[in-house]
């Protein structure tokens, strides 16, 4: 039933746009070569972190480097060096972009709802796999997310890439794409249309992105996709409760019963905080 | 802070826990004063909603006194004595502004799970699961209410804590099943369920133009309070054939409204409890709609069947033949507090609503698990507790 889906972007009649395959989304590491980097990744960068000193931590950064080209099948080293070392004709086969869509009401005249928007800066304040987002300039960003996965944080460390903005209709639509050489080829549209009956604003949101190219990459990205979608959904739902009453609707930092919950000291709202909210909703 | 824990199916545990404190900028921290049990507490308790986690604190129709407040909340300050909706509603989203406050967009940091269940989510409910929110409830000593502007409401002078504090829950449940029955005056009007809910529901009936409240029950003190307090005529259904005695009782036309004061728990001396048990117990049903068949096969032609009484999944065997055939319309949801709670409080304080009777058992947080089994009984109309 599933593969018989009509993407949503097409229903909407929106995200005609496609990611490049630059990047993570290129395969240019043999496969024996993959194996065998992501095992040995992951033994370094457990030996690594198991050491837990600046040499450890060095370790463990290597290792983690070495997982991520094995996941990926894309060695940024290959890249610069020139050096393809995957099947001759693997070097034009990227993957096929995974689609994201969600749509919601916010009780906002859209003008105000897509100036919110507009000022990217302001996105990490309810995208919470978001750490940071830079304007460089009116079209061109650089964004940085953060990772949920506590161990695949630190094997991975951020993942960053620069975003250009490729069409931008004021209080209408944004179309956005990730420029060459992302860690994840993205693409995306936004769009904002006012909901009958003065309603507010409706947000549609279409976001593709290419996996890391290959089996190993897609595997793991399957297993990240619901995960990837749920929180793009509590993203969006969070922009709504920000907009529409000022504040992100939470219970983090209320008391229970649990003994785990109970740090002395602990603040309600750090960091910390909105790390396991993500995680929790990451989880489903 | 001392809380009233649930951990796990008929466990409830009186413990330590962290105080609360202000998160957000439109939160405030009450000091419970009282804070009473409720028939839904027993789905929870009774594991038939399942996404309860150990060491949540349970509880939500309460009122207590105002002792910090958030740098947002414009219309409480220290020292209000206040009674809360147990439901909790933003204001800002299309659905409280409309005042249709139970569906609030905003409340339910958890929307994703009802959304997987029931298409849309509805708002948050303190101590009422995690599909409903996870928010920490009122069976403690202190608790966090957000959104406080919009779900406190400063009790009158002179009216007693032992009254205000059903108009959290209770009450707005009860005037909203008979307002959504739109009973128009002279109307006959049988409720299903005596408990706190039923009682109000039939003072309210009579409030908004009822002639006659035909109340069905098997417990015999909540039927004596129907009968004496509320003024209904009462029905013992472990005597009675009820759909026999509501067609003679109304000279054969049938209730013109019928309101389901009971939900998916209900009981019955017939074989369709055996049924709905048996449906339950293997996972093939999660409620047993035993008092809503009823209800439609009692409604007159062309009637109104209010549901506010709790269901939480899937039922069988809803004739639904009958209600089409006989053109009924159907009302329900989680109650409005908001819309209705100001309103209440004025007829508490004129002597045109009494809720402070349903107050049986007063008892300290550390006597949690025995209030609950006590209600649970049906011993008692309601168990209050006073934390301090």
């Amino acid at each position: 039933m599933a593969n018989k889906k009509q993407p949503v972007s097409s229903l909407l009649g929106m995200g005609p746009i496609e990611p490049d395959t630059s990047g993570s989304s290129r395969i240019n590491v043999d496969n024996t070569e993959r194996i065998w980097s992501a095992a040995g990744g992951a033994l370094l960068a457990t030996y690594g972190l198991r050491r837990g000193s600046l040499g450890g931590l060095l370790l463990a950064t290597l290792g983690g480097f070495m997982v991520y080209r094995g996941a990926s099948g894309y060695c940024p080293m290959n890249k610069a060096l020139g050096r393809n070392t995957a099947e001759p004709k693997s070097d034009d086969k990227a993957m096929d972009s995974i689609e994201i869509a969600k749509s919601l009401t916010i009780n906002k005249p859209r003008k105000e709802v897509y100036a919110y928007w507009r000022q990217l800066e302001n996105l990490p304040q309810f995208m919470f796999h978001l750490s940071e987002v830079q304007q460089l300039d009116n079209k061109r960003s650089h964004w940085v997310a953060k990772l949920s996965d506590g161990l695949l944080a630190k094997t991975l460390g951020t993942v960053e890439w620069d975003a250009e903005i490729l069409e931008e209709v004021k209080n209408e639509r944004l179309v956005w794409k990730s420029v060459a050489d992302a860690r994840i080829d993205n693409a995306g549209e936004v769009r904002f249309v006012d909901a009958p009956n003065g309603q507010g604003t409706e947000v549609h949101a279409v976001i593709k992105y290419r996996p890391p190219a290959g089996q190993l990459g897609g595997a793991i990205m399957k297993l990240f996709n619901p995960a990837f979608e749920e929180m793009i959904k509590q993203d969006l739902r969070r922009f709504k409760q920000l907009l529409e009453t000022g504040e992100i609707t939470t219970i983090e930092g209320q008391p229970s019963g649990r003994k785990s919950e109970q740090q002395p000291g602990k603040k309600p709202i750090s960091e910390q905080a909105k790390v396991d909210e993500k995680h929790e909703s990451a989880m489903l | 802070m001392k809380a009233l824990c649930y951990n796990g199916v008929g466990d409830l545990r009186t413990e330590r826990v962290p105080d609360p404190t202000i998160i957000n900028p439109k939160d405030a921290i009450l000091r419970v004063i009282l804070s009473s049990v409720c028939g839904s507490d027993l789905h929870l308790l009774n594991g038939y909603v399942p996404t309860m986690r150990e060491g949540d604190i349970i509880g939500h129709e309460f009122m207590g006194e105002v002792i910090e407040i958030g740098s947002e909340v414009k219309n409480l300050k220290k020292g209000d004595r206040v009674v809360v909706c147990s439901i909790l509603g933003c204001g800002e989203c299309q659905y409280c502004q409309s005042t249709q406050w139970s569906l609030c967009d905003n409340s339910n940091p958890h929307a994703w799970i009802p959304e997987k269940a029931y298409g849309y989510s509805p708002a948050g409910i303190f101590g009422y699961s995690h599909a409903f929110g996870g928010y920490a409830g009122s069976h403690a000593d202190y608790i966090r209410v957000p959104y406080a502007d919009r779900g406190c409401f400063v009790i009158p002078e002179g009216l007693p804590d032992e009254a205000a504090v059903f108009a959290s829950d209770a009450l707005p449940t009860g005037f909203m099943a008979a307002d959504l029955a739109d009973i128009q005056p002279g109307n006959v009007v049988a409720i299903w369920g005596c408990g706190g809910v039923g009682q109000m529901a039939i003072q309210s009936a009579f409030l908004l133009g009822a002639s006659r409240v035909i109340a069905i029950d098997r417990e015999p003190d909540r039927l004596r309070m129907a009968k004496e307090i509320s003024g209904a005529e009462v029905l013992d259904f472990s005597k009675v054939d009820v759909q026999e005695a509501l067609r003679e009782m109304t000279g054969g036309r049938g209730p013109d409204r019928c309101i389901d004061c009971v939900g998916m728990e209900a009981v019955s001396e017939g074989l369709d409890y055996y049924y709905d048990k048996t449906k339950q117990f293997v996972r093939l049903e999660s409620d047993r709609p035993i008092v809503l068949r009823e209800a439609i096969m009692a409604c007159r032609k062309g009637g109104t069947v209010s549901i506010i009484g709790v269901y939480g999944g899937l039922v069988d065997s809803i004739p639904m033949g009958a209600a089409m055939n006989k053109a009924l319309t159907f009302r329900m949801g989680q109650q409005h507090g908001q819309r209705y709670i100001p309103r209440l409080l004025e007829h508490l304080q004129k002597g045109e609503l009494n809720s402070s009777f349903m107050l049986t058992h007063k008892m300290s947080l550390d006597q949690g698990m025995a209030g609950y089994d006590l209600f649970n009984k049906k011993e008692t109309m309601r168990v209050v507790f006073a934390p301090q």
